[in-house]
């Protein structure tokens, strides 16, 4: 029959994802690519360009790791998913990595069997509101209509948060970010909730975006993170020291024009171990002594990779806040690599 | 008689029978004449004539106005379109995506190629007078795995004549097809089986088709399809995936087979008794009855039936972006969230809403004309 | 082959018996359809278990902890995921039952337009029924409340009747009736009207038949309906007062309110639903012969009567059975709510109640099953009316 011969085919091919259980680094090692769960657009995190290609924050994460397993950032395929079945898919091992603007919370963390390797934006749920309501307070949001995204924390700290307050709301529920914009913009809602970067990245691609202001009212904490399955410890490490790889190269200030240079002219052994011209920590990795190295001459160092997708440069146009390093005044610090 | 017909020329006199006929009173004929028939013959018609053109006046020009005069047709980003209208840059930058995906450039000539084949292959489909019609029903039955092969690559390596592209990577129009003739494809056969099933005397085998056929149509495809991408992988033993399209497939080839059924139990209904008796009488095996007598005849009676339930497929692949693949629809949502064209939301929908348009209107008028060909009764 | 001789004393090999051979084929199917569920439900287990996924009802009496925009029973954050169930299943209901009155309303007035000897409206009517049958459903209810959001602000609503009722971009805002003492009279009064009406309908049918006098059914009934009520209200001196509703702060408060993600919703399903039905209406009247009409004209009766009791009867026997399935299709059609983030089933309970527990099975499962109930119901009732109206053969 037709579809048999289909299913048989089409099975054969697919087959080739299969294999989750222990190794992943081997199966993907022999597969040739890393599978990376993203979402299915959110601009400056994941998002489609132009091209076609993939690009964004989080697009970044996932090449860094094909850079540090195989030396080249373009072998990696990107599997779009909805906030529903992101963790089912990861779960299955249809995906090898979810690196899709995801909060650390316990739950997911020890009730699904996830490993977070690490926080790669430190977010929280903010408000913002037109400047001409005279709002500045989001305790005066008393009665008034607000737009959220279905299928994220974010539902659940804004009950909470009016409530606690006893306060009153409408909630006007959205799928995506891009629909939320639209309806925010009608004014169908008085109110906008999200994660803060969601909220500065809307507001800045806004007809006029001083019109618009964030309240000082941050109310819940965003950790957003890379995560892994539970049960594979090689793996969750490399995905952590890679995140940690990047951040720790911005501290010594190594980026992707001075990897080469520095790797041979600098006196820094940090810098030395990390570029693997020093030790042997690709090898305990079961990586090349250069993995370090190839991320940041790739895909470049933290600072790089938020600039390029979402610093001052881009129209979303965030500021660093909490997410500088811990000597510029944020909260971003990275274990040391020794 | 005729001397007092009026106009007659005074002094004109015809012998009875021969008077020449008279012109028809002016405002039944002509386009004065065609405005009274058929726009003005009542008073509440020609309310109902005034309202329409009244709604068709305040409909059209600003439709045309933001869709052409006003539009702006060139750009590299959002912040180039400068006219009031709409804002059409997005499909110029953006169109291949539209239409493919992310299916990779240098790739695109098998996406040609998949369309040039399913091309051929419906021809021979849609009109029973065309040349080289075996060989090109041969192709045709070919076609899910011809089609499958050249879209989705024989080996990973790059170095290939035909170099892996993952599912992911499709979408657009290329996707949306892909969707709509495998469901239609794959729900052929298994629909005449559940028909056959449905029809047949053996009580265990009918209260399956049946309790299958009745669940199906009895859920909405959106469950079907949350079933398929997030309990699915929950079935599957530990370390077996599939692809997430491949269960989008499948679910979608099940939910349109059930629909499939009905239509095919219709015509496998419309067959007269006798045809079955006769072909018991020749000795003929249940298949051979089947293959030989009943099916060429049913399914020749439904392919109206089952164009429709094609139009229906092709309509509600839409929903496929529900569970984060980039059909059609779903690249229209997804490229307003890139930073140069957020917003442009209409542009986008109303692009997308025209090829379904073309799509859905062409299969129909196609049933139409079917239907016509196969009606040999008397209509009035 | 072994062929079966009917008077054959030998009988072929134990297989060429067609009734052993079915019994046999039944068997296996039974077997395999068994094996299957069985190997889906052991690994389901074992999955759910290697993931640490708990199973079973309980979360249904677990705070749900999540706000739902629009509810016909009171509900809050802090109520279970099982009240959500049912505050989504009535938004279902809602929007569904509402849609099938309108979209059956607006398709029989447009399937009769089309057959309009005026040209223009014929036409209008067709280009309707051809833009929207061939354009997917979920780009129309994305498309209508892209409209409907383009209303004016609260601030500057449209207001009808003396700032009674406003209509703004947040929805439609009308008074709502409190009642007072006295209402249950008034309730009663309108029971005894609606028992009254089928037992009078059915006297006046059974005095036509015996002598040939016609009984204005359809005026009394009205008249029943709306007076005996009204003289309730008269007797207990009207005891029901409205609650306007007020523009306080961001919004209006109080009355009754017409959301815009219903509104958009329940539009592009009577919209899109009615240019099937008008599709059916038309091909229902037309398969009355044209010797029918010519009949009743001939007969004398007026071309009122003429459509109402000699085509309408005989076309609702072709129409009834689509009409079943487009309605059946509209409630189906309702899933799509989620686009717009109207608060149904599969919404909240499928979506958001989903999300929060991760039991994904029971979730799905629970949904299909309320679907399929609802199906059969529809089924059920539309088959009891078409056997009501069918021909009778004699």
């Amino acid at each position: 029959m037709k579809l048999g011969k289909f299913l048989f085919a089409a099975a054969a091919v697919t087959a080739l994802s299969t294999g989750a259980s222990a190794g992943t680094l081997d199966d993907i090692k022999a597969k040739g690519f890393v599978q990376c769960g993203v979402t299915t657009g959110l601009a400056g995190f994941a998002a489609p360009n132009d091209q076609g290609q993939w690009a964004g924050f989080d697009v970044d994460f996932c090449r860094a790791m094909a850079a540090a397993i195989f030396g080249d950032a373009a072998k990696v395929k990107y599997t779009p998913t909805t906030s529903k079945e992101r963790f089912t898919a990861l779960q299955s091992g249809e995906i090898d990595v979810l690196a899709r603007n995801t909060t650390w919370t316990f739950s997911r963390d020890v009730n699904l069997g996830f490993e977070f390797v690490g926080v790669n934006y430190y977010d929280g749920q903010g408000f913002m509101v037109r400047k001409s309501l005279g709002v500045t307070s989001a305790k005066e949001l008393d009665g008034a209509s607000v737009c959220i995204q279905t299928g994220t924390t974010t539902e659940l700290n804004l009950a909470d948060y009016f409530r606690s307050n006893g306060m009153s709301y409408e909630s006007v529920v959205i799928e995506t970010s891009a629909e939320g914009r639209g309806v925010y913009e009608e004014e169908r809602c008085d109110v906008y909730t999200t994660d803060a970067s969601g909220l500065a990245a809307q507001r800045s691609t806004m007809a006029d975006p001083s019109e618009h202001i964030l309240l000082p009212e941050i109310i819940s904490k965003e950790p957003l993170g890379p995560l892994v399955r539970h049960g594979d410890n090689q793996w969750g490490d490399i995905a952590r020291w890679t995140l940690n790889a990047m951040i720790v190269a911005e501290e010594l200030g190594v980026t992707a024009g001075n990897a080469a240079d520095m790797a041979s002219t600098s006196k820094n052994p940090e810098v030395l171990r990390l570029l693997g011209a020093e030790g042997d920590m690709g090898a305990q990795l079961g990586l090349s002594a250069d993995w370090a190295k190839n991320i940041v001459m790739q895909v470049g160092n933290y600072g790089e990779s938020y600039e390029r997708n979402l610093g001052t440069t881009t129209p979303l146009a965030l500021e660093r806040g909490l997410n500088a390093l811990w000597t510029d005044g944020g909260i971003l610090y990275a274990p040391p690599m020794r | 008689m005729s001397d007092m017909t009026q106009g007659n020329a005074p002094g004109q006199h015809y012998p009875p029978g021969q008077h020449p006929d008279m012109p028809p009173p002016p405002g039944t004929v002509g386009f004065v004449g065609w405005l009274r028939n058929n726009l003005f013959s009542s008073i509440p018609n020609s309310i109902l004539t005034i309202l329409a053109i009244y709604l068709l006046y305040a409909a059209i020009p600003p439709i045309l106005g933001w869709a052409f005069f006003n539009a702006d047709f060139e750009g590299a980003s959002r912040t180039d379109c400068t006219a009031a209208g709409a804002c059409w840059a997005l499909i110029d930058v953006r169109g291949k995506q539209f239409l493919y995906g992310f299916y990779p450039d240098e790739e695109l000539w098998r996406v040609y190629v998949a369309g040039f084949i399913l091309l051929l292959a419906i021809l021979p489909v849609l009109f029973d007078k065309i040349p080289f019609r075996k060989l090109l029903f041969a192709n045709t039955i070919l076609l899910p795995v011809t089609g499958f092969f050249l879209l989705s690559g024989t080996s990973g390596s790059p170095e290939a004549i035909l170099p892996t592209v993952e599912t992911p990577q499709w979408g657009g129009l290329l996707l949306t097809m892909v969707i709509g003739v495998t469901g239609i494809v794959a729900s052929l056969p298994i629909g005449i089986a559940l028909a056959l099933g449905r029809r047949s005397n053996m009580p265990v085998v009918r209260t399956m088709c049946v309790t299958f056929i009745e669940f199906v149509r009895g859920v909405p495809l959106i469950t079907i399809l949350f079933m398929s991408s997030v309990m699915v992988p929950l079935f599957l033993p530990e370390g077996v995936n599939f692809d997430k399209l491949l269960r989008c497939l499948i679910g979608v080839s099940l939910f349109s087979a059930a629909y499939m059924a009905e239509v095919i139990r219709g015509g496998l209904q419309a067959i007269p008794k006798g045809q079955y008796e006769a072909a018991a009488a020749m000795g003929l095996s249940f298949w051979k009855m089947m293959y030989f007598i009943i099916l060429p005849q049913a399914l020749r009676i439904v392919i109206p039936g089952i164009v429709n339930t094609f139009i229906g497929l092709f309509k509600d692949t839409s929903l496929v972006l529900i569970i984060g693949l980039f059909d059609l629809l779903g690249i229209a949502k997804t490229v307003v969230t890139d930073a140069n064209w957020i917003g442009l939301i209409h542009e986008s929908y109303a692009f997308v809403a025209v090829i379904y348009w073309i799509f859905c209107f062409g299969m129909s008028r196609y049933s139409i004309w079917l239907e016509a060909k196969l009606h040999t009764g008397h209509k009035r | 082959m072994a062929t079966q001789t009917v008077d054959g004393p030998k009988r072929g090999s134990f297989l060429s018996d067609q009734r052993t051979r079915a019994i046999l084929f039944q068997g296996l199917a039974f077997f395999l359809v068994v094996v299957f569920f069985v190997y889906i439900g052991t690994n389901t287990a074992r999955n759910l278990e290697a993931l640490g996924i708990s199973t079973g009802f309980d979360f249904l009496n677990a705070p749900a902890g999540y706000d739902v925009a629009m509810s016909l029973i009171p509900y809050t954050a802090t109520d279970t995921h099982g009240r959500v169930f049912f505050v989504g299943l009535l938004n279902t209901l809602s929007v569904a039952a509402t849609g099938i009155f309108a979209a059956t309303i607006l398709g029989v007035i447009l399937g009769v337009l089309r057959l309009s000897k005026n040209w223009l409206v014929s036409k209008l009517v067709y280009c309707y029924v051809e833009v929207v049958r061939n354009i997917p459903l979920l780009l129309q209810i994305l498309f209508w409340y892209a409209v409907l959001i383009t209303l004016p602000h609260p601030k500057k609503s449209i207001i009808f009747l003396n700032d009674s009722i406003f209509l703004n971009k947040r929805g439609l805002y009308m008074p709502e009736p409190l009642t007072g003492d006295g209402f249950g009279l008034i309730l009663i009064a309108l029971l005894v009207a609606l028992i009254i009406v089928p037992i009078m309908s059915r006297m006046a049918k059974k005095r036509q038949e015996a002598t040939g006098q016609i009984f204005p059914v359809f005026l009394t009934s009205v008249g029943l309906i709306i007076g005996l009520p009204l003289l309730a209200a008269i007797v207990t001196g009207f005891p029901v007062t409205f609650e306007y509703p007020e523009l306080k702060g961001f919004n209006f408060k109080g009355g009754m309110v017409l959301r815009p993600e219903f509104v958009a919703l329940w539009f592009a399903l009577t919209v899109y639903t009615a240019a099937f039905i008008a599709e059916i209406v038309r091909a229902g009247i037309q398969a009355v012969s044209h010797g029918q009409s010519e009949a009743a004209f001939s007969l004398g009766l007026k071309p009122s009567w003429t459509t109402r009791m000699i085509i309408l009867p005989q076309a609702l026997r072709v129409i009834v059975p689509p009409l079943t399935s487009q309605y059946l299709n509209l409630t189906k059609n309702s899933s799509l709510a989620i686009a717009i983030g109207y608060p149904d089933l599969v919404a909240t309970f499928g979506g958001t109640s989903l999300n929060q527990t991760g039991q994904a099975i029971e979730v799905i499962m629970i949904t299909m099953l309320v679907y399929l109930s609802i199906s059969l119901l529809i089924s059920m009732m539309m088959n009891y009316y078409n056997k009501r109206i069918a021909l009778v053969e004699r």
